[in-house]
């Protein structure tokens, strides 16, 4: 284990150390709200919470009669001891007794067994729903949210927060229920046989109600800054391991190492010092009951022996107490659960009460494709709404007919994906606006805009599935020789074939065991397959050679005739053959037109197209053409 | 292609899955105790030895006051308060006593629970630290065929099963101390009574030993039924843009629901194992209280037995199930915590391949030709991806690697810094071999643009300057504004101090590659290799950057990996690389005046020399 390298000053191994902890803090919900919300949705399992907490009701009077029975068992014994009396009799009111409190026992554990059971099902129900809820809105939430949002963050929401949710509803109710019960009738019963008692045995209450108040806050505050610290910590080794490559290359193992020891001290101090709130107040309220217990035992004596007591009585409050003692523990770890289910609700709840900003409207129709003509009318566009400097579209105009291509070329950054992204919806448009066969594309069903439009993305994101599965992700339902003329469009079938499992080859973690090339094509199979209208390739054959580039469009010509397409590339060789190529530099269309109408302006493209084919024209065009380009 | 018809959910079901399809290693059913694993992990334990023994003593002294707890009573009762008792002096001094009793409860109560939670805490932390640095050094063969996912669950969940066992492992031994303890004082306090009493003690015994395995079973199948959920929802969370641009959502909402549902009735079965056995101990309690009452209050009536002791006896019965029960689940834990150890040693044991020889020399600084001589190597056994080798890039020259995707330009690389070794012949650099010196040296020695560009979650500039701490904020403009980034991130909200998302998501891919560019130069590096570092950037920005490099690259030896001819001709050198073997080197003309496979790929497609897939290369040829 590599100690922090020397070059590393610990303000600088903090810079890339993400600090969420001060940023989202804001994101804490209010309490009893939280609460009532996860009771109310337990309550829609009306019958199971009914059973369950009158099981609770139910195992709490068992629990407080057996200290009455042990009570009078022992008074039996002790009258026996004095009056040597009866001995049938006696033997008689014994056994009755034993078998009053064999039968209670045995009620109150099939009560108990009920209570925990439907507790835990009410729980595990209420967590199925959340996750299903959470799954659905993660699947609706825009892009935009997901841009902003850690994948980390989201997992963590999915599995800490939903565990920690149903706490409340599967153990913490039915513990305040049964522990409200416990005391409160067993008070009654107590002060009913002597007031000074039973005020004596039931001192440790308030002391503990407060004890475990304040610890609440404590822990709760406590447990949503180690969430979030191990949040960071996950986020961290992830990116190191997926960029293991990145950190070898630049030997920065000691840096990361240094970052890494950062958060985790930070965790693990915040760690233990919520073990310190913890067991401090649990520890402390034990020892308040053990304390009541001792002055029970004090003045309780001296009544027995002032005969102001029975002996049996005596006993009963003992046993009374020590069947408190577990639930009385149990208050310090219903008040975490309490504090648990608080915060991880509230963080739930954000997520799930957050409207998508890209959703259909109330009047929504599908899209009705007559034509296919996409058309791009004054649209201007920025990710980030606050932010400042020039919007990444600027009063961009242009039209696709079916049929036809559009090329878009540009430098990084001019804005290429984002036109891309603009016509299936995925973010919506600051000014003018994209339509469909004249129908705005905020006007339409996404579902049905979406099925019309396809896009091959640039870094294509590939499932852990067979092939096959990839292939006709964007229709499940299609024909195996459906999958099989798009993997031959794409000119990837001839490779899949030699695979030994063909298309039941399993792709690995985002596709690793595929090259470049191989992902592209197969991304490019997968957008081919559904019956879409327009079709947008995104720089996707940066990595297939230009051969086989051809042989993909030539194969793709009669399955695009009646389409509109759309193809953004680096290389010129796959665009040249567009109906329309626009330039873009900076969000604006600087220049546009056919390849050789480009070429005869002398303009950037031009340049670029002289820059690419340079070679062929001799060395004369070398220089030339860098130099009249101009300055980007 | 089919007609234009929306997927219809009508004919049959989908050919669909959710949720990575690698099945992640199930749970192991093996031993309950590998000495092998706990050595190892005792060895973790070593540093806090001492503070555990204290733990270790002070769960002890709770455990001996838990038990001192009822005798006390007994005396109270028996001596002072039953018939024939001692009366008020002695209840005071056994009130003292209850006290005292209760004060080093709660002493030991405190330094048990802090002392142990502390150090499962510390234990936990220190178990992950060493996984990670130890991931930091092993071989990257091993990396690149380990899921990241998988990774982290032995990083997350493992280490949590190991932690919750030493936890429970110490209180464990508190348990079956009171165990003991209370038949022991059962014994002692009347050998008849406590030997009825404790005859309910083996039908529980047998009882847990039948419910155990199923129990067992059904635990472990909610745990797997969590796991396949979590993996399907981080599938959802990962590749959710995909999901929506395919209009996957309802049908995978459907899957996904299965899945939930079979998670939601595992774990229902689960919970049913586990409250069953409630009423059973609850039954047995109930039984051994009978007993009390019937056999002890007849023999308290022949005078055999104190009042107090049936007090005692009863609160002792009370008692008596927990020890039991916790050392079941013990058992439970302790299984789950030897697989999970094993994962872990099992990532720990992964062997470090490349590591510092023990004479590892310093490598100066002006050491820059790059030599491989004779050079054989593969990823895997008996499939060679470069075969024999040799080549010479001299110091200062700029020489472009090309060929075909697969043909191993890539792997070339990766030795020249030692990501792997080589199986046969060696790299050297300015002579040295590279096994023989300092991989940091190496480091520093070699800066690498990667294919794929990767940034972490961070400001611009801390990704440029990324673990070059000291570089200043001019070292790191000058470097994007040679790769031509510097206008963009000008343009940035908050310029080189805007955070980036995930990723660099909130960036373009082309200006991805740009940063990452910019990173290697910060560097600083006597030796540079760019790996279709331009592949996403347009020839005029390309052409921008080259202009840029000429005079960054001045004195620097560099390998250039690229597709366009701009870039390649721009070497002072051009190596052809095909299945592994360095078929042909020269300039430009050199290569085209020998009429080989450069000439022809040429011809064939001049506007790029991209990467030929092989039959092209074939074609080519003939
Ligand atoms: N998700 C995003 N959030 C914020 N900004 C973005 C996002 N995606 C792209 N950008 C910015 O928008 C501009 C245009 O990006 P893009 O359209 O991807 O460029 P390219 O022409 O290279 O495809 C860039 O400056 C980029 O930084
Ligand atoms: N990490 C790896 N593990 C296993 N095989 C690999 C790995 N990287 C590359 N290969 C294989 O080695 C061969 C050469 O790959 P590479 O050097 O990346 O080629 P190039 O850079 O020329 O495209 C290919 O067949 C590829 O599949
Ligand atoms: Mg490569």
């Amino acid at each position: 284990m590599s100690a922090p390298a020397p070059s590393t000053t610990p303000d600088r191994t903090l810079a890339l150390v993400p600090e969420s902890v001060r940023t989202r803090r804001t994101a804490v919900a209010f309490d009893a709200g939280v609460l009532l919300r996860i009771t109310r949705m337990a309550f829609a399992h009306p019958w199971r919470m009914a059973l369950g907490l009158g099981c609770t009701l139910l195992a709490a009077v068992a629990q407080l009669v057996i200290p009455q029975l042990i009570g009078d068992a022992v008074d039996f014994a002790q009258g026996l001891l004095a009056s040597a009396g009866d001995d049938a009799a006696a033997r008689d009111a014994l056994a009755h007794a034993a078998a009053l409190i064999l039968v209670t026992s045995i009620f109150r554990g099939l009560f108990t067994m009920m209570q925990n059971y439907q507790g835990e099902a009410v729980g595990q129900l209420i967590a199925y729903r959340l996750r299903l809820a959470l799954y659905a809105k993660i699947q609706k939430l825009s892009f935009s949210y997901h841009d902003r949002v850690h994948t980390g963050d989201l997992m963590t929401r999915g599995i800490l927060d939903i565990e920690g949710t149903k706490l409340w509803v599967s153990t913490g109710v039915q513990r305040s229920l049964l522990l409200s019960v416990l005391v409160g009738g067993g008070a009654w019963l107590m002060m009913s046989i002597d007031v000074l008692l039973g005020c004596l045995a039931l001192s440790f209450v308030p002391f503990v109600a407060l004890g475990a108040s304040l610890a609440r806050l404590r822990l709760r505050t406590l447990w949503y800054a180690l969430q979030e610290e191990l949040a960071v910590l996950t986020r961290v080794m992830e990116e190191n391991l997926g960029g293991i490559r990145v950190v070898r290359a630049f030997v920065s193992q000691a840096f990361e190492m240094a970052r890494f020891d950062v958060i985790s001290r930070r965790a693990l101090t915040i760690a233990h010092h919520r073990i310190d709130v913890f067991v401090k107040s649990t520890t402390t309220m034990t020892f308040a009951f053990f304390v009541s217990m001792g002055l029970v035992l004090w003045t309780g004596g001296e009544k027995v022996l002032a005969d102001a007591l029975t002996i049996g009585e005596f006993a009963s409050f003992l046993a009374f107490m020590a069947i408190l003692q577990m639930p009385v523990r149990q208050i310090a770890w219903t008040v975490n659960s309490v504090a648990r289910t608080s915060t991880c609700g509230g963080r739930l709840f954000e997520v799930l009460d957050l409207e998508p900003e890209i959703r259909n409207r109330p009047d929504a129709r599908d899209l009705d494709i007559r034509e296919g003509v996409v058309r791009f009318e004054n649209v201007s566009f920025r990710y980030r709404k606050e932010g400042k400097g020039p919007p990444v579209l600027r009063d961009v105009s242009f039209e696709v007919r079916p049929g036809r291509v559009t090329g878009i070329v540009g430098p990084p950054g001019s804005g290429k994906s984002t036109i891309a992204h603009l016509i299936p919806r995925y973010y919506d448009v600051d000014a003018g606006r994209v339509t469909i066969d004249g129908q705005d594309v905020r006007d339409v069903t996404l579902g049905s805009l979406r099925r019309r439009v396809s896009v091959v993305q640039q870094d294509p994101f590939l499932f852990t599935a067979a092939i096959d599965n990839n292939v006709n992700y964007g229709d499940p339902w299609a024909e195996r020789s459906a999958v099989r003329r798009a993997t031959e469009a794409a000119q990837l079938h001839k490779y899949v074939e030699h695979l030994p499992e063909g298309y039941e080859t399993l792709v690995g973690e985002r596709g690793v065991s595929l090259s470049g090339g191989q992902r592209q094509r197969l991304a490019i199979a997968r957008s081919v397959l559904p019956a879409s209208s327009v079709i947008v390739f995104d720089d996707s054959t940066a990595a297939v050679d230009a051969a086989t580039e051809r042989r993909i469009h030539e194969a793709l010509a009669d399955v695009t005739r009646d389409r509109a397409m759309i193809v953004i590339a680096h290389r010129l060789s796959s665009v040249m053959y567009a109906d329309e190529i626009l330039f873009l530099e900076e969000g604006r269309i600087v220049e546009r037109g056919a390849h050789d109408v480009l070429v005869a302006l002398g303009g950037h493209y031009a340049a670029l197209y002289a820059l690419q084919t340079r070679s062929n024209d001799g060395a004369e065009v070398e220089d030339g053409a860098g130099d009249e380009a101009p300055a980007g | 292609m089919k007609a234009a018809a929306p997927p219809s959910p009508t004919h049959g079901s989908p050919r669909a899955v959710v949720g990575s399809q690698v099945s992640f290693e199930e749970e192991m059913f093996g031993a309950a105790f590998d000495g092998r694993v706990v050595r190892r992990f005792w060895s973790f334990v070593t540093p806090h030895r001492r503070r555990l023994w204290i733990g270790v003593a002070a769960v002890l002294v709770f455990t001996l006051t838990q038990i001192a707890i009822p005798l006390v009573l007994r005396h109270a009762i028996d001596g002072a308060l039953a018939v024939g008792g001692a009366g008020i002096e002695v209840l005071h001094w056994i009130v003292i006593a209850f006290f005292a009793v209760a004060a080093l409860n709660y002493a030991s109560n405190f330094t048990q629970e802090l002392i142990v939670g502390r150090i499962s805490g510390s234990l936990l932390f220190d178990l992950r630290r060493a996984m990670y640095a130890h991931l930091q050094h092993v071989s990257l063969s091993f990396m690149d065929k380990t899921e990241v996912g998988r990774l982290m669950s032995r990083l997350q969940g493992d280490v949590n099963a190991l932690q919750e066992f030493l936890e429970t492992s110490i209180f464990a031994i508190g348990d079956f101390v009171l165990l003991i303890g209370i038949i022991t004082v059962l014994l002692f306090l009347d050998v008849r009574l406590g030997l009825l009493t404790l005859s309910v003690v083996p039908v529980l015994i047998v009882v847990r030993i039948v419910w155990l395995p199923p129990a067992r079973r059904a635990f472990m199948r909610a745990r797997e039924a969590s796991s396949v959920v979590n993996g399907a929802l981080a599938e959802n969370v990962h590749g959710v843009r995909t999901i929506q641009e395919m209009g996957r959502e309802a049908v995978n909402l459907d899957l996904f629901d299965d899945k939930a549902k079979d998670n939601l009735h595992a774990h229902l079965r689960a919970s049913k194992f586990s409250s069953v056995m409630i009423p059973i101990v609850d039954t047995l309690t109930g039984i051994a209280m009978a007993i009390v009452i019937v056999v002890g209050g007849a023999m308290v009536l022949g005078q055999e037995l104190g009042l107090g002791v049936m007090v005692a006896f009863l609160f002792y019965v009370q008692r008596f199930f927990d020890p039991i029960r916790s050392l079941t689940i013990q058992y439970s834990i302790m299984q789950r915590a030897m697989a999970a150890g094993q994962r872990i040693f099992e990532v720990l044991d992964v062997p470090v391949e490349v590591r510092d020889a023990p004479d590892a020399a310093p490598l100066p600084r002006e050491a820059r030709a790059i030599e491989l001589d004779d050079v054989t190597f593969g990823y895997g056994p008996g499939r060679p991806v470069l075969r024999n080798v040799t080549l010479r890039v001299e110091p200062g020259e700029t020489v472009a690697l090309v060929g075909p995707t697969g043909s191993g330009k890539t792997s070339v690389t990766a030795l020249v810094h030692r990501f792997y070794d080589v199986w046969n012949g060696a790299v050297r650099i300015g002579g040295h071999d590279v096994r023989n010196v300092r991989q940091s040296d190496l480091g520093a020695h070699v800066a690498m643009v990667l294919q794929e560009p990767f940034l972490f979650t961070g400001t611009v500039g801390d990704n440029i300057r990324y673990n070059k701490a000291d570089a200043t904020r001019g070292q790191v403009e000058a470097a994007a504004r040679a790769v031509g980034a510097h206008d963009f991130i000008e343009r940035l909200p908050e310029g080189y101090d805007t955070m980036l998302d995930q990723r660099g998501a909130n960036l373009s891919l082309g200006q991805r590659q740009l940063l990452s560019f910019a990173r290697a130069l910060v560097a600083d590096a006597p030796i540079l290799v760019l790996d279709e570092a331009t592949a996403n950037v347009d020839s005029y920005t390309e052409r921008r950057i080259q202009r840029a490099l000429a005079r960054l690259l001045e004195g620097r030896t560099a390998i250039v990996i690229a597709h366009r001819l701009a870039t390649i001709r721009e070497a002072d050198r051009i190596l052809v690389l095909r299945d592994g073997q360095l078929v042909e080197q020269g300039t430009h003309e050199d290569l085209i005046g020998l009429g080989g496979l450069y000439a022809r790929l040429y011809r064939l497609n001049h506007a790029s020399f991209d990467d030929f897939s092989a039959e092209d290369a074939v074609a080519a040829e003939s």
